[in-house]
């Protein structure tokens, strides 16, 4: 059943790809057609995600690839929460390879089948990996903002002449809700992050490298938002901040496997 | 009933001769009243761009006759020039026109929005019966599915309209955005006066005659300012209008850059149309800062042109989807006639049939003899459901007449009672 799902929501997601990177040459039909893709997608992903969780003994996503499904998941409904407007197909663009290639790995990893036994509990796993990853999933979004924001402003400062013919939201639009996706990721994180710290300090366990980025992660994000909201930062620096971010939400999720799943 | 345009357009006529057939949407519903007199309908659309009249009637030669002549009085002593420029389009034709028309394909500036307004008004005030009325709908149907479906009227076509475009990519939405103007002359407040459109609001006119930029101020309901009070206002406005006749810069980078510090990172849009340039273009370099002058808006306004071109085609074809569907509303209309005889024979000889049983039937009970004229009512609907649905398909193909001859021959339709 749970591979029955997995190519139907691949496959959709595929056409969303397809379908945004027309919409750039001839909007219209082809966003539509993107916008049905991702949510036809995310509606087959879900039923794979519930299938997992009714035929799993404990946390179905505790290892690496699974990580990665539920990790996919959480970045299209974030997207989803916005993406269908017209103005946000570009972010589709950004957004959706990213889903689909992720997705694809996850499979080729396993984390797509049924079955298996987690190594932690399940309260720790859902509330640990479910908020990081949460947060991350909000964190990626705020990054394709940031991207589109940055690629916006360079055809604007360049006075690009075509600068009007791509239909993309406004500046100070994108710039807004890479500050909200900031602001709500993060406390996810931070949840997530202490969440691991009590179990580190119950289990005795020792402070790796990647704690260490996951915390500079936190840093950067916390930064953005004092710098943002308290001492007026705006435009460039900040999107900068947010792709710095960014990076190391990539260095964590490729680190993953060489110490929490070795 | 056939369909006639006959009309004039930038096209064809200079303006000399539009403004003189150019009607006002009083006199635009007279001559509508006038041409559709009788059985005939009539809309007269006329613009700054064209006068067309639009109309319907079963002598369409004599309409169109009178439609000339009606533009012949309008011309007066121009009349003799009609001849050359005058276009006359029947039918299908005459439908196509008005879709390109209505979807902004036929405007000097392609998809433009205001044409199809005027069409609705013209419809509004014309001597409408059911030909003109569903081409008229069918054309504001066909404007706005253009406008939605393809990006033809999405981009700008003129240079205020392009600066208040890239002022809401930088802003989105311009409610509540201030604006300072300097400057008090058309030009400027051209400018000013399209992002007021846009929901911006026009805080201060700077300008070096302070007459004149109270006067504009006032007609804005903001406040009137000098030049030296521009850099207090640079810190609170969102966006900078320039177009002064002065010789040098009338702001400088420098300004701006003090105004920066305390903006808390706001960005400031600014539009410079001035020439010589008033906004000094190192204010562009500044961070959160956009500086737009002349030539910038100018290539932006060509680009969208020619994006608007290559829209058109797609429009084109809807307006060619569109005017077939009209085409194969007009074929089904002609069936209409001998459907409906077909139906009123059904009808008569079922109810003929029913009186001629009455006396059998008068020991029913008044529910069974509702039973029975339901049945009888039912029988003839469903026997004539698909004939009817057949002749109606067939009726937008070229053997639609054949389908009514032999509709009418082999039920009889039309002829005497024997």
């Amino acid at each position: 059943m749970a591979e029955l799902l997995f190519w139907p929501a691949f496959l959709a997601y595929s056409e969303a790809v397809l379908a945004y990177a027309g919409n750039v040459r001839t909007p219209g039909l082809a966003g539509r057609l993107a916008t049905w893709g991702v949510r036809l997608g995310w509606l087959a992903q879900t039923g794979l995600l519930a299938v997992q969780a009714v035929r799993a003994d404990g946390f179905p996503w505790s290892t690496w690839a699974g990580s990665l499904n539920l990790f996919v998941w959480l970045v299209v409904t974030a997207y989803l929460i916005w993406g269908c407007r017209p103005r946000y197909r570009l972010l589709g663009l950004a957004v959706m390879p990213l889903a689909a290639a992720l997705f694809l790995t996850s499979r080729l990893g396993g984390g797509t089948s049924v079955g298996g036994r987690p190594r932690y509990s399940d309260l720790f796993l859902a509330l640990h990996v479910g908020l990081v990853l949460a947060a991350f999933a909000g964190f990626t979004l705020a990054a394709g903002l940031a991207a589109l924001y940055l690629w916006q402003e360079r055809g604007l400062k360049r006075r690009r002449a075509s600068v009007l013919r791509v239909r993309a939201p406004a500046l100070a639009t994108l710039e807004t809700l890479t500050g909200r996706t900031i602001a709500v990721a993060l406390p996810a994180l931070t949840l997530g992050i202490v969440v691991g710290l009590v179990r580190l300090r119950e289990e005795g366990g020792g402070f790796d490298a990647l704690m260490a980025v996951t915390l500079l992660t936190w840093l950067v994000y916390g930064a953005y938002l004092l710098l943002r909201y308290e001492l007026g930062w705006r435009g460039r620096r900040t999107a900068y901040l947010a792709l710095v971010g960014f990076l190391l939400v990539i260095t964590v999720r490729l680190g993953l496997p060489l110490t929490h799943f070795s | 009933m056939g369909l006639v345009l006959v009309g004039l357009s930038h096209h064809v006529a200079p303006v000399e001769l539009r403004e003189r057939v150019a009607l006002d949407p009083e006199r635009a519903g007279a001559l509508a009243a006038a041409l559709g007199e009788g059985r005939a309908e009539a809309v007269c659309l006329s613009t700054c761009n064209r006068t067309e009249l639009y109309v319907a009637a079963e002598d369409a030669t004599g309409a169109e006759s009178r439609a000339v002549e009606a533009l012949r009085e309008l011309a007066a002593e121009a009349a003799a020039e009609l001849g050359a420029v005058v276009y006359r389009l029947h039918d299908e034709a005459a439908a196509l026109h008005l879709f390109r028309v209505a979807a902004g394909l036929d405007s000097m500036v392609p998809g433009e929005g205001e044409i199809l307004g005027q069409v609705r008004s013209a419809f509004e005030v014309g001597s409408t019966g059911p030909v003109l009325d569903r081409l008229f709908r069918q054309a504001l149907h066909v404007g706005k599915k253009v406008r939605s479906e393809t990006a033809i009227a999405e981009s700008p076509a003129s240079v205020s309209s392009a600066a208040a475009a890239l002022a809401q990519q930088v802003f989105g939405a311009l409610d509540g955005r201030e604006v300072l103007l300097i400057g008090a002359g058309k030009t400027g407040e051209l400018a000013a006066r399209s992002l007021a459109s846009r929901g911006a609001r026009i805080a201060a006119v700077a300008s070096r005659t302070p007459e004149r930029a109270r006067a504009v101020a006032e007609r804005f309901g903001a406040q009137a300012i000098t030049l030296d009070e521009v850099s207090r206002q640079l810190v609170t406005v969102d966006v900078l209008v320039s177009a002064t006749g002065a010789p040098g810069l009338v702001v400088s980078a420098g300004q701006v850059a003090g105004a920066l510090a305390r903006r808390r990172g706001r960005p400031l849009f600014a539009i410079d149309i001035a020439v010589p340039r008033d906004l000094d273009p190192a204010i562009h370099d500044l961070e959160g800062c956009y500086l737009y002058d002349i030539d910038d808006l100018e290539a932006v306004v060509a680009e969208s042109l020619s994006g608007r071109r290559r829209e058109a085609a797609r429009a084109e074809t809807l307006a060619l989807e569109e005017a077939e569907r009209f085409r194969e509303w007009r074929s089904s209309r002609e069936v209409v006639p001998a459907i409906a005889s077909l139906r009123a024979r059904a009808e008569e000889i079922r109810r003929s049939e029913l009186a001629r049983a009455d006396a059998r039937l008068e020991r029913l009970t008044d529910n069974e003899r509702r039973a029975v004229e339901s049945v009888t009512a039912q029988i003839v609907a469903k026997l004539l459901h698909l004939p009817t649905v057949r002749v109606k398909q067939a009726a937008a193909t070229p053997a639609g007449a054949v389908y009514v001859d032999a509709l009418e021959h082999l039920f009889g339709l039309g002829e005497e009672e024997r």
